[in-house]
């Protein structure tokens, strides 16, 4: 009934201390046992407790990040490594695309590392030959296929090792992010193979960074967290929760490094008094401009071009200038729904949230944001004063609360400045660079930001819309 | 016991891997050199030609079995060096292989036993292509063939459990114990000298001192390589109640030698 059965595994590495791995053949006898000499110092529980079944024809998806034990657990199925604990039943031939090439000859010939790797994929001779043509064939390799292994390209190596290893025929395929570094054509038509597998009712054991894909082909999903599995269930609803997993962790790896950064910034700010002089130079700059460049009235539009030469000189180093007439004391990003938050979609909103004091009554401030891309371009700017807002009076603490409907930023990390100023420029507060969040979907697209566009066509032109949207459209 | 048993049933199963890859040793070995095979009968040859010179020709051989003919004591010394040729880089190789091949241990499923066995045969089938010219220097420098000769299949047996034991020994320690790779050089060279190779046993200050006697009995090597002087040199029967104690004592080492590989095994992916 199950292909592959999985109970209760659990795998402890043994890490062996420097002073260990330098032990002598000497000191161990010394010591008496040898065996127990090879005792290790420390361990690293790379699986705890997993189990699961993979019925028979299934194609089950394992994702996970780095570490969290994916690829021993492949291992652990494919018999080349023992579990420490637990047991794993398989029903069938297994063939495991754990590494293709693993065991080419550089100095042979293909043809001859054909004949070998299929005998220890578990082929035998005559199996080889009859499968060998087509083995060449599906690696496109007719013309080098005599020439010896270490005169191929990496593509060509690797081309050769999964066809070798598709056409063992298992019963059950084990494959391990092998599609990552294919080529552009080669990729699809391994894709195909394995679809080919599925039709076929085989079991497909798929372990992937490429969450897209995984969503597609697999029937079933096991998220595997620090050597557990968190859940097994229905793709989207698994590979959803992983990724919910994955930015809850982005989030809390932000709110870290930009307190540490608001630390720093703090820290140099007050030590450093090269700051305050560069914050009076720019005043005086500001002063003069005017007077150059009459004609033009929005001292916005200056300090912003002043600000773009400035980036290219100084890369945009996180700063923090002004005499804080008014302060701009904390910074929070939030969605619409009022949580703190700093990985956005595109298609949610975003509130700015700045709470400020003032430390007198002042009647000349502007508040204002940007918004600059990771490559330092600036993507998006305003001010109360742009927007034609008229300043009254400022005294004491209060909130000022910046609100984007929707963010329509394609995927990246972004950084963020807020100010306070007087309206020709005078700077209050200014923070620059203090504040970045993270874009992150499922959308592909490319520039700047994400238009709001659809797209339709005449009935002649056929185009079929992605299935999400169907989805959508029925549920609508 | 029985496990390992089990083990080398299993491993028959492997023997077209076995094959493959002593036959992938042996044409990646020479491939790119110009003189191809010749080279492996070319070092043993060199090595005894060295030998010849040094031993035959300036320090003149003192042994009655010689006569006073240099020829034949470099024939004497073909004798033992081809075999313990096979015997010493078998080992040296042993050393290395598993981590030479660590990626195909962790990658792939197959009894990494294999790895020593193919590095012992494939130095065997060395063994073997030198054979044919240590038997014409034979005709060569006029000693006659006798059916001693038959003996030779025995005796290479012998040799051939004893080194796949003391590989199999050797190239899973050293996973542990990488020192051993180094020690292994000199213990070869003390071995060599310690084994009736460059001398016969019959030379006169072995066969007044006890002591050597008896030191040189205990070496086991030093009845496999009679075994072949015998057969082929001297053309007489070997000390056959000797050499199947040394069989035992090979049996012994194998069975040692597979059982730490097997406590080990688990260990090498990691470890490699």
């Amino acid at each position: 009934m199950y292909a592959i059965e999985v109970n209760n595994v659990t795998r402890i590495y043994q890490k062996y201390s420097a002073r260990h791995r330098f032990q002598t053949f000497k000191s161990a006898l010394l010591k008496g046992d040898l065996f127990r000499a090879l005792k290790p110092d420390e361990l690293v529980t790379a699986l705890d407790g997993v189990s699961f079944q993979v019925r028979k024809g299934e194609t089950f998806g394992i994702i996970g990040e780095n570490g969290s034990g994916k690829s021993t657990l492949l291992k652990i199925i494919a018999g080349i490594t023992k579990p420490t604990s637990g047991s794993v039943k398989t029903d069938g031939k297994i063939s495991a695309l754990i590494e293709l090439g693993a065991g080419f000859h550089p100095e042979i010939s293909g043809r001859e590392n054909i004949f070998i790797n299929g005998i220890m994929l578990g082929l035998s001779k005559k199996e080889i030959q009859d499968k060998f043509n087509e083995i060449v064939r599906f690696a496109e390799l007719e013309d080098f296929i005599d020439a010896p292994v270490k005169t191929y390209s990496s593509g060509m190596y690797m081309r050769l090792g999964f066809s070798i290893a598709i056409n063992v025929n298992p019963d059950i395929l084990l494959v391990d992010e092998v599609l990552a570094v294919g080529d552009a054509a080669f990729v699809p038509k391994c894709l195909d193979r394995i679809d080919d597998f599925r039709r076929r009712r085989k079991t497909i054991l798929f372990v992937s960074h490429d969450l897209a894909t995984v969503k597609k082909i697999c029937d079933r999903v096991a998220w595997l967290k620090a050597g557990k599995i968190m859940t097994i269930g229905d793709p989207s609803r698994v590979v959803d929760a992983y990724l919910q997993d994955v930015v809850e962790r982005q989030e809390r790896e932000f709110e870290r490094r930009q307190a540490e950064l608001r630390r720093q910034v703090e820290i140099r700010s007050k030590e450093e008094p090269e700051v305050e002089i560069k914050d009076e130079r720019k005043e005086v700059f500001i002063e003069v401009r005017p007077e150059e460049m009459r004609q033009e009235k929005e001292t916005f539009e200056r300090s912003e071009k002043d600000r773009e030469v400035e980036a290219k000189e100084d890369e945009r180093r996180e700063k923090r200038w002004g005499k804080r007439e008014i302060e701009i004391t904390r910074v929070t990003l939030k969605n619409l729904q009022g949580q703190a938050k700093h990985v956005f979609s595109p298609d949610e909103g975003m509130i700015i949230e700045m709470e400020v004091v003032a430390y007198s009554r002042i009647e000349d401030f502007v508040f204002g944001i940007g918004i600059f891309n990771s490559q330092g371009l600036y993507v998006y700017g305003t001010n109360t004063h742009l927007e034609d807002y008229t300043p009254i009076s400022i005294e004491g603490e209060g909130k000022v609360i910046c609100r984007i409907d929707k963010l329509n930023l394609i995927n990246g990390t972004y950084y963020l400045d807020v100010a306070t100023h007087k309206r020709d420029g005078y700077p209050y507060d200014y923070h620059r660079n203090l504040y970045s969040f993270l874009v992150t979907s499922t959308y592909r697209d490319e520039g700047i930001t994400r238009l709001c566009h659809t797209w339709e066509t005449t009935p002649n032109i056929k185009l079929k819309p992605p299935e999400k949207m169907i989805k959508n459209n029925q549920l609508a | 016991m029985l496990k390992i048993i089990d083990n080398l049933k299993n491993l028959y199963r492997y023997r077209v891997l076995i094959q493959s890859l002593v036959l992938r040793e042996l044409k990646a070995r020479y491939r790119g050199t110009i003189l191809g095979f010749v080279w492996s009968f070319f070092n043993p040859l060199l090595l005894m030609i060295v030998y010849t010179i040094v031993f035959g020709f300036i320090i003149k051989p003192r042994d009655p079995s010689f006569g006073s003919s240099p020829w034949h004591y470099a024939l004497y010394l073909f004798c033992g060096v081809l075999p313990w040729t096979w015997f010493s880089s078998s080992s040296l190789e042993s050393a290395n292989v598993l981590m030479i091949h660590g990626n195909l241990i962790k990658k792939i499923l197959f009894p990494a036993e294999v790895l020593p066995i193919v590095v012992v045969t494939s130095n065997f089938v060395h063994f073997i292509f030198g054979l044919p010219i240590l038997l014409f220097f034979v005709l060569i420098f006029g000693k006659p063939f006798t059916l001693y000769l038959f003996f030779l299949p025995l005796v290479i047996f012998v040799q051939y459990v004893f080194t796949l034991g003391f590989g199999l020994l050797i190239s899973s320690l050293t996973v542990h114990f990488r020192d051993i790779k180094d020690i292994l050089a000199n213990l070869l060279t003390f071995w060599f000298f310690a084994t009736p190779i460059v001398y016969p046993m019959t030379f006169e200050t072995i066969a007044k001192s006890k002591a050597l006697k008896v030191f040189l009995n205990l070496n086991p090597m030093t009845h496999i390589m009679q075994g072949y002087q015998y057969s082929v040199f001297y053309g007489r029967l070997l000390p056959w109640k000797k050499l199947s104690v040394t069989f035992v004592v090979a049996l012994i080492l194998f069975f040692i030698g597979y059982y730490v590989f097997d406590r080990l095994r688990d260990s090498f992916p990691e470890e490699v």
